[in-house]
C-alpha cells in the first residue's frame, strides 16, 4: 500500500499527540472552529489509544503474570458467549441457505449450494458475526465494567494495593477476547454448516456426509486457516476498544453508559474496517 | 534548630497540583511524625481528596515534593512505587471495595497480590481483620448487600490487611449515622494506638478530629490557612476557622 503525503501528515500528528507534544490545551481548542475541534478530538482519542496499546503490551509481556484472571475472562468471554455465538452462526446457516438456494435453482447449479454455504460461513459470515456479536456482549461488557470502576474509584483501589489495573483489567480481558474468538469463531461456522445442512436437507434430501464432501470439495487451508485466525484481530479490537473507554470513563453512572456505548459502536465499526483490510491481506498473501 | 537526623513518616514540601486553569494545590507544606495522625479539615472542592491520592502516587503533582518514609515519590519508578504503596493503607471516601468480589475475597486481595501466605493462613488473617472492624458475619456478603458504615469498615479492613505503617483515610465517617460515626472513630483510634500508625485522616467531622487528632491542618484556596493543634484551632482568630468550628458544632 503505498502512503500519501496526507496519511504521512495524520501519522505525525498522531505521533505528536501520543507522544502529548501536540497542545492540548482549551485555549488552543477555543481558537479552533467546531470541525477543528472534532478533528482534534478524533486525534486525541487515536494518541490515546495508541499510547494505551503500548503501555498494555510493554505490562502484559512483563513477570509476574495473571493466569487466574485470565482464566476468569477467558470463561466470561468465551464460555457465557458461546449460546449466543452459536445462535447467531446457526442463523446465519439457514439464512445462507433459504437465500442461495432459489439463485443457484435459476442457473441450475444446485450442486453448489453445499460449496456456497460452508464457504460462505467459514470465509467471512462466520468470522464477522462472531465478531459482531461478541463486540456487542462482550465490549459493552466491558465498557460498562471498568467504567464502572474508573468512576467508583475500584481502578485508583487496584493500584493503590500496589497492583498494576493495566495489566490485571485491561490486558487479561484483551488476550482472554484474542484467544476466545477464533474458538467461538468454529462453533458458529459449525452450527451454521449443520442448519444450513438441515434447511437444505428439508428440501432437498441429503445426507450430511454428502454435504459436508461437496462442500469441503473445494476448500482449501487458504480458506480456512486465515480467516480463521484473523479473528485474533477481532478479539484484539474488541478488547483494546471496550478497556479503553472504560478507564478513560468520567462523570458518574453517565460516563459508564457512554463508555459501554461508545464501547460497543466503536470496535464494531473498527471491526469491520479491519475485516476489509485483512481480506485484502488474506488475498494477497494467500492467493487461490 | 533543624534536627538533620529527624525523619518524618511523611513530608510534603511545596506541592502543587492544577485541574485545567484552577489550581487546587497551590505550594503545600506538610510533615506527618511517626505514630502521628494529622486531620486534615476543609471544605469541599479544597483538594484535601486530592493530595492524599498524590501521596501514594495515583496522580502526579505539578511540582513539590512527596518524601515518604524519607524516600522521594514524584519521580519513582513504577516499581519503586508500589515498594511504598504496600506500607500505605488507603481508605477511599466510598471505600472502593471491589463490586465483583465478596467482602472475604475484597481484604484477602491484597494478601493473595503480595504475601505467600497460604489459603488457611490467609483465611486465618482475613478472619482476623474482618472481626477486629466487627463484620466477621459478613464474609460471603457482596460490597452491594452493605450499607455505608459497613462498606467503610471492611475498607478499613483491607487497608490494614498487609500491616501498614501509614494510613490515609478519606472522610472515614462521611454520610454515616452519628453511632456508626462515632465507632469507626473509635476503631481508628485503637488501631493508631494499637500499631503506632502514622497517619492522615481528611474529614469535615468535628467528632472524628476530637478523638483521632493529634494534629489538625485547614486547607482553603489550595493553602494551609492554620496548623496546630484542636485546641490552637479553637483559639484561632482567623474568621473562616471560626466560622467553619461554629457551623460543624451548629450540624452536631
Amino acid at each position: 500500500m503505498k502512503l500519501t503525503t496526507q496519511t504521512y501528515a495524520l501519522l505525525a500528528v498522531m505521533f505528536l499527540i501520543s507522544a502529548d507534544v501536540w497542545p492540548k490545551s482549551d485555549q488552543v481548542k477555543a481558537t479552533l472552529g467546531s470541525a477543528g475541534r472534532a478533528t482534534l478530538g478524533v486525534l486525541d482519542w487515536f494518541g490515546g489509544i495508541a499510547e494505551f496499546c503500548a503501555r498494555l503490551i510493554k505490562t502484559a509481556v512483563m513477570p509476574p503474570y495473571e493466569g487466574r484472571e485470565l482464566v476468569r475472562q477467558m470463561d466470561e468471554v468465551g464460555a457465557k458467549s458461546l449460546p449466543l455465538v452459536a445462535l447467531a452462526g446457526a442463523a446465519i446457516g439457514v439464512v445462507l441457505s433459504l437465500h442461495t438456494r432459489d439463485s443457484l435453482t435459476q442457473f441450475g447449479a444446485e450442486s453448489m449450494l453445499p460449496t456456497l454455504i460452508i464457504l460462505s460461513l467459514v470465509k467471512e459470515s462466520g468470522p464477522i458475526i462472531t465478531a459482531l456479536v461478541v463486540s456487542g456482549r462482550v465490549g459493552a461488557g466491558i465498557g460498562a465494567e471498568l467504567g464502572s470502576m474508573r468512576v467508583t474509584e475500584q481502578i485508583d483501589a487496584i493500584e493503590a494495593s500496589a497492583v498494576n489495573p493495566y495489566k490485571f483489567l485491561a490486558a487479561t480481558r484483551v488476550l482472554a477476547c484474542m484467544l476466545m474468538l477464533p474458538l467461538l469463531t468454529i462453533v458458529a461456522n459449525f452450527c451454521g454448516i449443520i442448519t444450513g445442512w438441515i434447511a437444505n436437507a428439508i428440501v432437498e434430501p441429503i445426507t450430511l456426509k454428502l454435504f459436508l464432501t461437496q462442500g469441503l470439495k473445494e476448500a482449501s487451508f487458504t480458506d480456512l486457516l486465515p480467516s480463521t485466525l484473523k479473528t485474533v484481530v477481532f478479539g484484539f479490537i474488541i478488547g483494546m476498544v471496550g478497556c479503553f473507554q472504560g478507564m478513560r470513563a468520567k462523570g458518574g453512572t453517565a460516563g459508564v453508559g457512554r463508555a459501554a456505548t461508545s464501547a460497543v459502536v466503536l470496535s464494531s465499526l473498527f471491526v469491520i474496517l479491519a475485516d476489509v483490510v485483512l481480506v485484502r491481506l488474506i488475498i494477497t498473501f494467500f492467493p487461490q | 534548630m533543624e534536627n538533620n537526623n529527624y525523619n518524618p513518616a511523611i513530608r510534603v514540601h511545596s506541592l502543587t497540583k492544577s485541574f485545567g486553569e484552577q489550581r487546587v494545590l497551590d505550594r503545600i507544606d506538610l510533615e506527618v511524625a511517626r505514630g502521628e495522625t494529622l486531620t486534615v479539615l476543609g471544605r469541599s472542592g479544597t483538594g484535601k481528596s486530592v493530595m492524599l491520592k498524590l501521596l501514594i502516587g495515583l496522580q502526579k503533582p505539578d511540582g513539590g515534593e512527596i518524601e515518604i518514609d524519607g524516600e522521594e515519590i514524584t519521580a519513582m519508578h513504577l516499581d519503586d512505587l508500589n515498594r511504598i504503596r504496600k506500607r500505605v493503607g488507603f481508605l477511599f471516601q466510598n471505600a472502593a471495595l471491589y463490586d465483583s468480589l465478596t467482602v472475604t475475597e475484597n481484604v484477602a486481595f491484597p494478601l493473595r497480590r503480595h504475601t505467600k501466605m497460604t489459603d488457611g493462613e490467609r483465611r486465618d488473617r482475613v478472619s482476623e481483620l474482618l472481626s477486629r472492624v466487627g463484620m466477621e458475619e459478613a464474609g460471603e456478603k457482596m460490597p452491594a448487600d452493605l450499607s455505608g458504615g459497613m462498606k467503610k469498615r471492611v475498607g478499613l479492613a483491607r487497608a490494614l490487611a498487609l500491616d501498614p505503617e501509614i494510613m490515609l483515610l478519606d472522610e472515614p465517617t462521611s454520610g454515616l449515622d452519628p453511632i456508626t460515626a462515632s465507632e469507626i472513630n473509635e476503631l481508628i483510634r485503637e488501631l493508631q494506638r494499637e500499631r503506632n500508625i502514622s497517619s492522615i485522616v481528611v474529614t469535615h467531622d468535628m467528632r472524628s478530629v476530637e478523638t483521632v487528632a493529634d494534629r489538625v491542618a485547614m486547607l482553603n484556596g489550595g493553602s494551609i490557612l492554620v496548623e496546630g493543634t484542636l485546641e490552637s484551632l479553637k483559639q484561632s482568630g482567623d474568621p473562616l476557622v471560626k466560622k467553619f468550628i461554629q457551623d460543624c458544632r451548629e450540624v452536631r
